[in-house]
């Protein structure tokens, strides 16, 4: 399958030279409060970045700015050399997103979802009808394509909105929290359809979680957010090499504790 | 466009699947239809009233036998003896009485001489509705008095069945372009308000945002599907109100036309103006606490269920920059009074500006970010 979709031919990864994401000076001010503060960071086409952080270190509105929910106080944010409070749209068109909470219509099914989000997307009829079926077989769901949503179990809700998050070919998928909630069973099913998408479209992946094991195993880079601030950003391996009196046993648990600052309590 | 039919598409085939939504926005004004079609302007019945017969004459008989009469047929005024006039008064203010009349102890007398007989009555006017049955019932009654024989109370009860049956059926019709007026309004409330900002807390419309779609297409999109629902509504409550008030003029081609077009433009007031109200509001509770305040503001003083003329000056101004007015004015012309296009056309521009307006003021205050 072609990873590729012609119609984005110029904008093919690496062209612009730019890395996929570039976050250079990002604030965000909610008034008095600073919900992102001064915030630089790159993510290289293909490159999977874990973002982790405590609840309200600012990693939500981060992904709010980049996204282009949100407008950035101060700063700048660029997807493949797009500014996003420039070129809103076409940074749009770049990304897909999967939001945390599950936001796909319970009473439609998940061809329908589907289709109406191709729509949105501005998606030409002969291409969604092309695309749409491989996008289900991508995320095991041909066979279900008619269900309701609201008969399918949480993973595969999850993976609905994977799939709803690809209809447009997105070079860059960002995704806030896509396994809390889920069993096991199903955050592992996500995470192997994640890898397998990663590869077969050479997807750049941002993406936020709270499970450290996950994080080590699939990220390659992993940044760290604490109060509006990022505190620290490297590969896995890296960053526990980094926290005092590291040895073998050293997880992202530690690491994380380590520069959030914080006691994990069990 | 795409972008705003894929939201038409989306909103659409969610209300074909929830049909208790379709159904509770029906229901509602059809049974206010019946009840307050019934209720309202139907014959007022078991009124007690006390009766202090001081006279005890053959004229203050005829007066009791015309008002047993009334008791006979359909029960309308039911005829309680006290002792005096003070006791009387007593039960009046008490409330065990809705009316007391004394007849007094020369009224026979007066009555044959012709002097003038006078009959006291005391009412409760509290509740002028009472008051006024009990008013013009009893004048019908002391009528009798003059008569020289009673007629028998069988002979009398074709008279008193038109009574009966005849005033509820106008006032229903009196309802029906309110009610369908309604429908689309709680259709435009339940599918326009509170399911925009449930989707808006659910991340539905965050889902919209990091689409390229323009705000635009966003509120056209939402604008177009809350029409659509609320014409069905109101072309559903207006066929199945018409056959239950028993107004079948409105069934001939271009009456039709007019009722439609009125229905159209009466659901692309409500929609924008929904939409205008809704465009910056986050809570899910408001337009829930808002439905009755809406209701009253708009729906009361509209005319749809007591003429507009009755209004105080204040009122009659939100009267007249109030959609529903239009709406009601439109219907009642095309539904009672058989009227066509062309005399609704006011109305109907009003109802198209109305929304251009609102619908700007939507655009102009809707965020495309959050």
């Amino acid at each position: 399958m072609s990873a590729v979709n012609a119609g984005s031919g110029s904008r093919n990864p690496g062209d612009s030279g730019e890395p996929a994401i570039l976050i250079e000076h990002a604030v965000k001010q909610y008034g008095s409060f600073t919900a992102v503060n001064d915030v630089s960071f790159s993510v290289g086409t293909g490159e999977t970045l874990g973002l982790l952080g405590s609840n309200g270190a600012g990693k939500s509105t981060l992904i709010r700015m980049i996204t282009t929910l949100v407008p950035l106080t101060s700063g700048r944010i660029r997807l493949h050399g797009v500014d996003v409070s420039v070129n809103p749209d076409r940074a749009r068109l770049s990304i897909g997103v999967i939001p945390q909470a599950m936001t796909s219509d319970v009473d439609l099914s998940i061809e329908e979802n589907l289709s109406i989000y191709a729509k949105l997307y501005g998606v030409p009829r002969a291409e969604r009808r092309k695309t749409i079926p491989r996008l289900l077989e991508l995320v095991n769901l041909a066979d279900r394509r008619n269900s309701l949503v609201g008969s399918l179990s949480g993973g595969m809700r999850r993976r609905v909105e994977i799939a709803r998050g690809l209809v447009h070919y997105p070079q860059i998928l960002i995704l806030d929290e896509p396994t809390t909630g889920l069993d096991p069973v199903s955050r592992t099913d996500v995470w192997e359809m994640l890898t397998t998408i990663k590869r077969e479209r050479q997807l750049t992946i941002l993406v936020t979680t709270h499970y450290m094991d996950e994080a080590d195993r699939l990220c390659d880079r992993i940044a760290i957010m604490e109060k509006g601030r990022l505190v620290a950003l490297d590969t896995p391996f890296a960053l526990k090499q980094a926290v005092p009196g590291s040895r073998a046993s050293t997880t992202l648990d530690d690491v994380f504790v380590h520069f959030s600052g914080r006691e994990l309590v069990s | 466009m795409m972008r705003a039919l894929a939201i038409v598409e989306r909103e659409l085939r969610k209300f074909i699947r929830t049909p208790v939504l379709l159904t509770m926005t029906l229901v509602m004004p059809i049974l206010n239809l019946l009840v307050l079609g019934s209720a309202f302007g139907g014959q007022v019945r078991h009124l007690n009233v006390a009766v202090v017969d001081e006279d005890g004459g053959p004229a203050a008989r005829r007066v009791m036998d015309a008002i047993y009469t009334l008791q006979a047929n359909g029960d309308v005024v039911r005829p309680v003896m006290f002792a005096n006039e003070v006791e009387a008064a007593r039960g009046v203010r008490d409330g065990s009485v809705q009316g007391a009349m004394i007849l007094p102890s020369d009224f026979s007398r007066r009555v044959y001489a012709g002097d003038e007989p006078r009959v006291g009555l005391l009412l409760d006017n509290t509740d002028g509705v009472v008051s006024g049955a009990i008013r013009g019932l009893l004048t019908g009654a002391v009528q009798e008095a003059r008569r020289p024989a009673p007629t028998p109370r069988v002979g009398r009860a074709v008279t008193l069945d038109a009574v009966e049956l005849y005033p509820f059926m106008p006032y229903m019709r009196y309802m029906l372009p309110g009610v369908v007026t309604l429908a689309m309004f709680m259709t435009v409330m339940i599918g326009g308000g509170m399911s925009y900002l449930d989707d808006k807390q659910r991340g539905v419309h965050e889902g919209y945002l990091v689409t390229p779609i323009t705000k635009f297409e966003l509120l056209l999109g939402q604008n177009l599907a809350g029409v659509v629902k609320s014409v069905a509504a109101g072309v559903l409550v207006a066929l199945m109100g018409a056959l239950i008030a028993g107004v079948l003029q409105a069934f001939t081609p271009l009456r039709l036309l007019a009722l439609v077009m009125l229905i159209i433009c009466v659901s692309f007031a409500f929609m924008t103006m929904m939409s205008c109200i809704m465009a910056r509001m986050d809570n899910p509770m408001v337009p829930r606490a808002m439905f009755g305040v809406l209701n009253t503001l708009l729906y009361f003083p509209s005319g749809a269920i007591y003429p507009v003329q009755s209004l105080p000056g204040w009122l009659r101004w939100i009267s007249v920059i109030n959609p529903f007015t239009y709406g009601v004015h439109g219907l009642r012309a095309v539904l009672l009074k058989g009227a066509t296009l062309p005399v609704v056309l006011p109305d109907i521009g009003f109802l198209i500006l109305f929304s251009m307006l609102m619908f700007t003021g939507a655009v102009t205050l809707f965020r495309r970010t959050l």
